[in-house]
């Protein structure tokens, strides 16, 4: 039985519906599970592609969630403190990839860096190739994962409010350093959980990267691609690998939750 | 260096001009929504007026007109805030909250640290220094909340009702605190408690509705309040009108006969108020022979303890005014009072003050 210590008020037949919904997260996981070759799983994982693929994966995933950070902090706190004329369509903006399908957004960004594209041109004057290097794999994962972050990180602006910063300020402290030594600190866990989202969603990128950057081995060619490219010859490798990714993903996701939880600010004793 | 300022924001209806001398601690009174807290943000430098002026000295804090838009940001003002909420930066222990000022102010590490404990010991809580402000109870987070403002050295210390917040225990406390630091330092604090500004206050601004009604020394305006929320707190019931020979004549013509203040010469017709403590008022059912004088009908809206008393709220009207008398638990019962029962009101003459408004 369940210790029940309150009344919760939730009908039973709310819970039908709830497992009908988990099971749809749920049961595709273990369908895929079952599915893995066991005894070739570990010669599966480590080929050479797999591990190249696992690498560059790993490498352009932590670089976009570092500009994700350096971009995505001043767009979260202009949006969430910040007071201008236009501020609602850059937010509508800064979401749109969010609900824009992956491909169009690597479309999007093929005509703005691509050799004939608006900025393309004048990288490629200045020698600068962008489209289909390990650049574009990193541009597009952050074009997407961009808004994990600021959206984490404005509602946790949000929620802190700014009186804190309006007491450093009259304490003496100039907005530099109420920024690095009141307004960060105190939004830290939300802007590491909108930091693991960003990795995690870097790390699943497709659509775009198949656009931008195309499927060069080594090059632009990250585990998502892999095991697309992989179903068709050997649907063995590509579980095998889509289990590597899943356990990264529940990793991701545990490490985020736990540390949103352990973090829920401790009630002050009156 | 004296403190100045002068300002006004239309849409909260807004108008106040302030000054301090150098040393002198006001306080600010009035009623909630009455611009109180407004006016020390407009001061530290968090909320911006449509028009005004303020300086320190000869520091100029803003200058708003047709002509001159100037306006220093709070962290140059030298006007650290202290709130109802000890707001302590959760993430620093007390010790580095104290040192915050200093730090920023660039202080070296090891000055700034010296100087937050010399804070803390001034405040009684260098026992906390290491503590989170999580792990501190109110009175000790506004304790270390004072000593963090002082640490800032300064110029002009704000107060935001730093005692609202307390329990009874932890106020006295940090009074006695307060009166110690605030000691020939300039300061404004604003408070609903009148213990507040007699302990800790040179001088008593009275606002109401954005507005100042009313300021003087402290003792003054709780003896002659000419301002109802002033007599409120005083405990006076207050009555406004014409003076006449014999006390004064309110607009719809009731006579509140008293005795004038002693070296006043009223001139008949000049505005004037009566004061009058509830106890100096008896209740009565029906009409009153005799007299006029002193004696009008009310309706009760509320009865309530007051002490060994009970307090009768009315009102009397046209327009509506609200007074109080204090009557014996017997005397109520004997004449069954009830909120909406119409009775009659008896002042003594006596105990009545009249004093120009």
């Amino acid at each position: 039985m369940i210790k029940r210590s309150g009344y919760y008020g939730i009908p039973r037949w709310i819970y039908v519906i709830a497992a009908v919904g988990g099971l749809l997260m749920v049961l595709p996981l273990v369908a895929m599970l079952l599915r893995v070759n066991w005894p070739q799983f570990i010669p599966l994982i480590t080929s050479d592609s797999s591990i190249a693929a696992l690498g560059l994966s790993l490498r352009t995933s932590a670089a976009s969630t570092v500009l994700c950070i350096v971009l995505g902090v001043p767009l979260a706190l202009v949006l969430a403190r910040g007071e201008f004329p236009g501020q609602r369509l850059l937010r509508s903006f800064v979401l749109l990839p969010l609900v824009l399908p992956p491909v169009v957004g690597g479309l999007a960004l093929l005509y703005t860096f691509g050799r004939q594209g608006l900025l393309g041109k004048s990288l490629e004057l200045a020698g600068i190739q962008i489209a289909f290097s390990t650049a574009a794999v990193v541009l597009a994962q952050t074009f997407v994962a961009l808004p994990f972050l600021v959206v984490s990180l404005e509602g946790a602006l949000r929620s802190a409010g700014s009186r804190y910063e309006a007491v450093a300020a009259t304490l003496g402290a100039r907005p530099t350093t109420v920024l690095r030594r009141v307004t960060l600190p105190l939004v830290l866990p939300g802007l590491a959980s909108g930091a693991v989202l960003s990795f995690a969603r870097s790390l699943g990128e497709f659509g775009a990267t198949l656009t931008f950057a195309g499927s060069l081995e080594g090059i632009t060619r990250t585990l998502p691609l892999e095991i697309y490219l992989q179903r068709e010859t050997d649907a063995d490798a590509a579980v095998a690998l889509s289990l590597v990714l899943v356990v990264v993903a529940v990793a991701v996701v545990g490490l985020s939750y736990g540390r949103r939880r352990s973090s829920a600010p401790a009630e002050v004793q009156p | 260096m004296s403190f100045e300022l002068q300002a006004s924001l239309r849409d909260r209806n807004f108008d106040m001009a302030v000054s301090l001398a150098d040393g002198e601690t006001v306080a600010i009174l009035g009623p909630n929504g009455a611009g109180k807290s407004t006016l020390l943000s407009v001061i530290a430098g968090l909320l911006r007026p449509n028009a005004g002026s303020a300086r320190i000295g000869d520091k100029e804090l803003f200058t708003l007109d047709d002509r001159t838009h100037f306006w220093t940001p709070p962290h140059l003002r030298g006007t650290a805030l202290l709130a109802q909420e000890a707001l302590l930066f959760p993430h620093l222990n007390a010790l580095n909250n104290v040192a915050f000022g200093p730090r920023s102010a660039g202080a070296s590490k090891a000055a700034s640290r010296e100087s937050a404990q010399r804070w803390l010991t001034e405040v009684d809580a260098l026992d906390l220094a290491d503590r989170k402000p999580a792990q501190l109870s109110g009175g000790q987070a506004q304790r270390v909340a004072v000593a963090r403002a002082l640490a800032a050295e300064p110029e002009l210390l704000l107060l935001d009702e730093p005692m609202a917040a307390l329990d009874i225990h932890a106020a006295p406390l940090l009074r006695r605190v307060l009166k110690r630091v605030l000691k020939n330092r300039k300061a404004i604090i604003v408070t609903h408690d009148i213990l507040d500004a007699y302990m800790l206050a040179d001088r008593v601004i009275v606002a109401e509705g954005g507005r100042i009604t009313e300021e003087g020394p402290t003792r003054q305006v709780l003896e002659r309040p000419r301002s109802h929320f002033a007599a409120g707190l005083a405990g006076l019931n207050l009555v406004a009108g014409a003076t006449t020979s014999e006390g004064i004549t309110t607009p719809d013509g009731r006579v509140f006969a008293g005795q004038h203040d002693p070296h006043w010469t009223p001139v008949p017709g000049q505005a004037g108020v009566a004061a009058f403590p509830p106890s100096s008022v008896s209740v009565f059912l029906g009409d009153v022979h005799g007299s006029p004088r002193n004696s009008f009908p009310v309706t009760i809206t509320d009865l309530e303890p007051y002490g060994d008393q009970i307090r009768v709220r009315a009102s009397s009207g046209p327009p509506a005014q609200a007074l109080s008398a204090d009557i014996t638990p017997a005397a109520s019962a004997d004449l069954g009072l009830v909120p909406g029962m119409e009775v009659r009101f008896v002042v003594k003459s006596a105990l009545v003050s009249v004093y120009p408004a």
